[in-house]
């Protein structure tokens, strides 16, 4: 800042005492309220973060006792009895994935169907309340949802199941077999099952999902859209031409994000599911497990060492939703669908 | 220029084209037209026909379910026999998707609908005893009718619990995302990628995590302040994010105003920012509050179980209604299982109610106001512009009697 303004803006140097004032510097001083704030927000950001890591560490250190006693193993295996040294996560991690895979499957076509009607075909009031009914579903409690699961579900879900391993048993996980390979058909092979729990914990995301896709689709550019339509598109030509490629990410983002909120549901599993420790590929059978119902299960009688075994249980089921979820939302904020409004 | 200008204007004047020749019809723009009508009502009489017959004489097929899958499937069919006599494939095609996107929308909307109402619907039978909301579970045991004992103890908890979570969660969160829009920086950054992270903490990890910290080396007993320290950890990351999204929405042009006028940070934070996107943030604490009630997994590691009225939370278990729903339902008793009804029903209720209250203050962007405060703010600037005119009163003469005073 070398640039004499005074020279410029005065005529003379002689008026200097006949009240223009001296040049002011540009450097900001805060104010003490401005100091104070600045103080505060960085100490409430200090907190946050602070509460959050503690969290994660916390669950590092403890369960390091137990991944050191489990090695790589721990991964792979199936039994759960931290007393005897054999414990892993194998089986309730294949179930974790599982019910959160059937959960995918039955969320994903209903989630993207009624995210496209509310934000193509449904116009005016109705489209606004609907809005607010799929917002206000997502904060139905979970335990509705389970009580739905085992007092309605499980019981009307059964003749589904068994037609469904009937029909298509030539693929192996719908097929329904005791241990000697012998089809089962009673009643009972197909209640408390991952599927049961899977379309549970569906309905449960479909939801959040559906707005996350919503908001995406909605975002399409009216230009595109009008354009594809006066090419003479009709409206599913341009859903496919416009909106879904401009939606994809969003539509991704949404599901993986559904996909999180799946695999950590605890108390509708919990309910539905009768656990068992060891990979169940037939879906439509009897028993299942999950991270975090296992934690459930498991926390009351538990020793120091047997908490160390399931907080690292904890650690990973965390770790993969962390995965999924950063995963998700690097999705939606590549996709088109981030434009903001600044001004 | 001004030639060309007139030039062009006069002869690309739009003409209405002459009416002859081929025009068809005038095509109706707004409502369906009779053909599709006939179409949709046609496919699905036809298709329940069918199926029908299928079911009843022509094959073995037997069960409801099934009946209705066979019955959508041949209303599709018939569908698109239907429409492809008067449209080509483009419009055999989008008539085709509408109605799937109909019926996803349908199917979701009834599941969801059906799920919350079976609650509700088998709730009632324990729901309109008064005694439900006055009595605690003390006295009343798994035999006792539903005329005995109440969830005034789940209640109380769940109250008390939120509070506690909300105390710590509402400043804590507001400021931490103010913190991250209004100061910024590289730590504000690591705060964000930290909270983003922590948005996918499983809430049983959280309830773990309590119990462990807390509950085994510290107090040493489940009480209903760790089931709040639970709840806040699970709670606080979703609130934040919300409140985040929410400020990054106040437009960039009210701050630089503020900041032109001449207010320091603070002010701008305090006098612009917050009233600005008030109703939002007011909106992300209810949606939090909603979503950190009914969640049943952290508590269920931390608050334990109690059948007795408690005001303390820091001594003693002290149980919340999801929890009180779970505890009802694990048993085999026809009564207990109508009060976890009734109790998930009033969890329901109240869900709903926040909900409402969230939608009735927030649910417009932040800088639009409603009616009311339309009104208001019109008032208040009336009022600014009395004040001034009042103080400018004596002022403006004075210019005319300056002279005569001073001569």
């Amino acid at each position: 800042m070398t640039i004499d303004v005074r020279g410029t803006v005065r005529p003379a140097d002689t008026q200097q005492d006949d009240g223009v004032p001296e040049r002011r510097t540009l450097r900001p001083r805060a104010s003490l309220a401005d100091a104070v704030f600045r103080r505060t927000a960085f100490a409430a950001g200090g907190i946050t973060v602070a509460i959050m890591l503690a969290v994660g560490l916390f669950l590092a250190l403890r369960s390091a006792d137990a991944l050191r006693v489990a090695g790589p193993g721990f991964l792979t295996e199936q039994q759960w009895s931290p007393e005897t040294g054999r414990f892993g996560v194998g089986a309730v991690l294949f179930g974790t994935v599982s019910i959160g895979v059937v959960a995918l499957v039955t969320a994903f076509p209903l989630a993207l169907g009624t995210a496209l009607l509310l934000s193509e075909v449904v116009r005016g009031r109705l489209r606004g309340i609907l809005v607010s009914l799929v917002d206000l579903m997502a904060a139905v409690p979970s335990i509705v949802f389970g009580l739905w699961g085992v007092f309605f579900l499980q019981d009307n879900v059964i003749p589904v199941a068994r037609w469904i391993s009937t029909y298509f048993d030539w693929i192996p996980i719908f097929r329904v077999s005791d241990d000697s390979g012998a089809t089962l058909t009673d009643d009972s092979a197909f209640t408390s099952s991952a599927f049961i729990a899977g379309i549970v914990v569906g309905l449960m995301i479909v939801p959040t999902m559906t707005s996350v896709m919503r908001e995406a689709f909605s975002q399409a550019p009216v230009g595109e859209r009008e354009g594809a339509l006066a090419l003479g598109a009709t409206r599913w030509g341009m859903i496919r031409t416009v909106v879904l490629p401009f939606g994809r990410g969003g539509a991704i983002g949404g599901t993986m994000l559904g996909l999180g909120r799946a695999l950590g549901e605890t108390i509708a599993v919990y309910m539905i599911i009768s656990p068992v420790f060891s990979i169940n590929w037939e879906v439509l059978k009897s028993g299942s497990n999950s991270v975090s119902a296992l934690i459930a299960l498991r926390y009351g009688e538990a020793s120091d060492f047997a908490l160390s075994a399931l907080m690292a249980a904890g650690l990973v089921l965390f770790l993969l939703t962390l995965v999924i979820n950063f995963t998700a939302s690097s999705i939606v904020a590549r996709s088109r669908s981030g434009a903001q409004s600044e001004g | 220029m001004t030639e060309t200008l007139v030039h062009t204007t006069s002869r690309g004047r739009t003409r209405t084209p002459l009416p002859e020749g081929e025009i068809g019809e005038r095509r109706i723009l707004r409502r369906a037209t009779f053909a599709e009508r006939f179409d949709l009502l046609g496919a699905a009489a036809a298709a329940l026909a069918t199926s029908s017959l299928l079911f009843g004489w022509l094959a073995p097929l037997t069960g409801v379910v099934g009946w209705v899958v066979v019955s959508y499937l041949l209303f599709i069919g018939f569908y698109v026999l239907l429409t492809s006599f008067l449209g080509d494939r483009q419009a055999i095609a989008d008539r085709v998707a509408t109605v799937l996107l109909v019926s996803a929308g349908t199917l979701l909307f009834g599941a969801l609908v059906f799920v919350v109402l079976f609650a509700l619907l088998r709730g009632r039978e324990a729901f309109w005893h008064l005694n439900f909301f006055t009595q605690s579970m003390e006295f009343a045991g798994p035999l006792d009718p539903l005329t005995e004992g109440g969830i005034i103890h789940a209640i109380v908890g769940t109250l008390i619990q939120i509070s506690i979570a909300l105390a710590i969660t509402i400043p804590l969160g507001i400021a931490t995302a103010v913190f991250l829009n209004e100061v910024g920086g590289r730590f504000a950054r690591f705060v964000r990628t930290i909270v983003d992270a922590m948005t996918a903490l499983p809430s049983i990890v959280a309830g773990l995590f309590v119990y462990a910290a807390v509950i085994q080396l510290i107090t040493h007993q489940r009480s209903g302040f760790a089931a709040a320290l639970a709840i806040t950890v699970m709670m606080l990351p979703i609130v934040v994010r919300a409140s985040d999204v929410v400020l990054r929405l106040v437009p960039g042009n009210l701050r630089e105003a503020s900041y032109a006028l001449g207010a320091g940070r603070w002010r701008t934070v305090w006098g612009v920012v917050l009233p600005t996107a008030r109703s939002g943030l007011v909106t992300a604490v209810i949606l939090g509050t909603a979503r950190g009630i009914g969640e049943t997994s952290p508590v269920l590691l931390t608050s334990g179980v109690t059948a007795v009225l408690t005001f303390n939370p820091f001594q003693g278990p002290m149980i919340s209604l999801p929890l009180q729903v779970f505890d009802f339902v694990r048993s085999p008793e026809p009564t207990m299982i109508a009060r976890g009804f009734g109790t998930a029903a009033v969890l329901l209720i109240l869900v709903l109610a926040l909900f409402v209250l969230a939608r009735v203050i927030g649910g417009r962007p932040p800088g639009q106001l409603s009616a009311g405060q339309q009104r208001r703010s019109h008032a208040a600037s009336l009022r600014d512009a009395m004040r001034i005119s009042r103080r400018e009163a004596p002022l403006a003469p004075a210019p005319a009697s300056a002279p005569k005073e001073n001569p």
